[in-house]
């Protein structure tokens, strides 16, 4: 016990020193609780996004009692088209059709939600309509998600955790008393990181491809040349990060702060469709959004340059505008 | 400043919000010279090295390698190993040596170094796993990596078994005979007798004293010690006449004439059969001169 009792008091002594960490560790949670609580501020938070299109002034119970319904978000469209494309590509789970009797929805088949909602509809007075056009499995969807997710969180910590690391070491230091410069290291650092996780993260896609067969409309050139960008700019954010750090604690502390709002927030795992528009605004800060919506764009619609030039451009943008102040701000030791 | 020297340094001052590391330090450091800056722990050696490295900002003073203000002809001509390094990870001996030889325009052959630094045991172990001597080998292999002009060792021995610095100390002799200027820092007194040919002894940021060891040893001493061990009781000694201390384990007396010291010894009947003369040494100087001991 003495000896469990002399490491924990060396532990808590050197966490409460460390003034940097212990503020960070401070500050995180304030973060989350208000930037969740902003999020969630809605009380009636909807599990569930119905596009409604009907022809009476308000969108209220007494039109059809399904839209009572707690935990289901509806709200009003015009464009049919337009919607059966949503449901399709699992942007929306539920289109609703009230202006003919008896009253039509139309739900993807492959959507776990799009089942729910049909479950969850009154007895008796609704038509099932086919969504036209081709059906998004979830799958298709997710995918890019789930492995943009992954090359974010490596690029970030593979890159800026290291550097600090390096850093902390003295192993910097000892590269500085050597003709190397800062840019010949950064730019090996960028470099090493991207052709690795480019080559797993191409790896993984053929390899589950082969059995999932995802859905490609578009390019596998294009959609390379987004992944691509996507991955530098998330690098170079990494190292911006760790351009001056020299604890390892903090850094950890501050590559979260990077990562989990793009996790939540740049459409990993849902799509942000109905959310309010702060989120929306917010998620246009991320470069992982911008990869994820140009992936998306590319594989499910088909689109060509001309329809992701934005978020080439934008990934284009934040890859020089991190990279550069990251190897402004680059020192090779500690504060 | 003549065409021979290599470091020139003025007035260098390093002052942290608490401490005055550094306090006005003037060296010469002329090429093919081992030059060792000693001093205690605490005493600045190592922030005035890494101020003449070009590691650490000072606060004010001029460092000029060869008249010219440190820059990338610096960098490519002087090897560095710092008291501590971390190296990268999972890298062989061979691996981390051909890293750091990219980073020059020139270096020296890689089995010119691994045979000089004798690294050709565990050239194919994980670097982070090799012993204390081994890994201060490979730390001065890095350094020479470049075929140095000027050469930094900041306390390169310390922490090794006195058996892994005597072979330290004949890879510096080797490194002296290529005609290398070298810096050295280092609390035992011992290395710096042996390998420097010009010396000078740090305290509180200050230098205190320089010269070669036999100078400065000369200036500061005319006499020599007489040993003797410690269970001899004190009454022996009363009234003796000579300067008489009992410090690590032993009486030491100094006197600057022997005859007379052995002779008053004898008269008060102190047993002789240990009775060791040595004359004075460079850590006596040391001692002498910051007034504490020497702290590893």
């Amino acid at each position: 016990m003495k000896k469990f009792l002399a490491i924990f008091n060396a532990r808590n002594r050197e966490f409460l020193r460390d003034r940097s960490t212990l503020g960070w560790n401070i500050i995180l949670p304030i973060v989350l609780v208000i930037g969740l609580g902003f999020i969630f501020s809605d009380t009636n938070k909807s599990m569930f996004k119905v596009a409604v299109l009907h022809d009476a002034a308000t969108l209220a119970a007494e039109n059809d009692p399904f839209l009572d319904t707690r935990y289901v978000q509806f709200f009003e469209v015009s464009d049919r088209d337009e919607y059966f494309t949503r449901v399709s590509r699992h942007q929306v789970d539920m289109l609703l059709d009230l202006t003919v009797t008896p009253a039509r929805y139309w739900i993807n088949p492959t959507s776990p939600k799009g089942y729910v909602l049909e479950k969850m509809l009154p007895d008796g007075s609704y038509e099932r309509g086919v969504v036209e056009g081709e059906q998004v499995r979830y799958v298709d969807w997710l995918v890019p998600g789930i492995l943009g997710m992954n090359l974010m969180f490596s690029c970030l910590f593979g890159v800026g955790y290291v550097i600090v690391r390096y850093r902390k070491s003295g192993f910097l230091k000892r590269l500085n008393a050597t003709p190397l410069g800062a840019l010949e290291f950064l730019a090996a650092q960028v470099a090493s990181r991207l052709w690795l996780i480019m080559a797993i993260t191409i790896a993984v896609f053929i390899g589950t491809d082969l059995f999932l067969d995802y859905m490609m409309n578009g390019s596998y050139l294009l959609l390379l040349l987004v992944t691509t960008l996507g991955a530098v700019s998330m690098i170079s954010l990494g190292l911006l990060i760790a351009a001056r750090v020299s604890s390892e604690e903090l850094a950890g502390g501050l590559l979260n702060l990077a990562s989990w709002p793009m996790m939540i927030l740049s459409g990993v795992w849902f799509s942000l469709e109905g959310t309010p528009a702060i989120v929306q605004w917010l998620s246009k800060l991320f470069p992982l959004t911008y990869m994820l919506d140009g992936a998306r764009k590319i594989m499910i619609d088909g689109a060509g340059i001309g329809g992701v030039w934005l978020e080439l451009a934008m990934l284009t943008v934040m890859s020089v505008v991190f990279l550069a102040l990251g190897a402004v701000m680059f020192r090779w030791k500690g504060e | 400043m003549t065409a021979s020297t290599v470091i020139q340094v003025r007035d260098l001052v390093k002052h942290y919000p608490k401490t005055r590391a550094v306090d006005g330090i003037d060296l010469d450091i002329q090429a093919g010279v081992c030059f060792g800056l000693l001093g205690p722990n605490g005493a600045g050696k190592t922030t005035t090295v890494e101020m003449i490295e070009g590691i650490v900002k000072p606060t004010s003073g001029t460092v000029l390698y060869r008249g010219e203000p440190l820059g990338r002809t610096f960098r490519e001509q002087a090897g560095i190993q710092f008291q501590s390094t971390a190296l990268q990870d999972f890298q062989t001996v061979r691996e981390t040596l051909e890293t750091f030889a990219a980073f020059y325009p020139h270096h020296m052959d890689i089995d010119e170094i691994i045979e000089l630094c004798a690294l050709g045991g565990f050239l194919d172990q994980d670097a982070r796993k090799v012993s204390g001597g081994q890994r201060q080998r490979l730390l001065l292999a890095i350094a020479l990596v470049n075929d140095p002009e000027i050469l930094f060792l900041d306390e390169p021995t310390t922490g090794l078994d006195p058996q892994a610095r005597r072979n330290f100390w004949d890879l510096v002799e080797r490194i002296k005979a290529r005609n290398k200027t070298i810096l050295l820092t280092t609390h035992y007194m011992e290395e710096a007798y042996i390998l420097c040919d010009e010396i000078a002894i740090m305290d509180h940021g200050r230098v205190i004293a320089r010269g070669t060891p036999q100078r400065l040893l000369q200036e500061h001493f005319n006499d020599v010690v007489l040993e003797l061990p410690e269970d001899i009781a004190d009454e022996k000694f009363r009234d003796f006449p000579l300067q008489l201390l009992r410090v690590r384990g032993k009486v030491e007396i100094s006197t600057d004439d022997v005859n007379a010291a052995v002779h008053a010894l004898m008269e008060r009947d102190v047993p002789l059969n240990h009775l060791r003369i040595r004359p004075r040494t460079l850590e006596d100087l040391f001692l002498e001169l910051t007034g504490r001991e020497l702290r590893a």
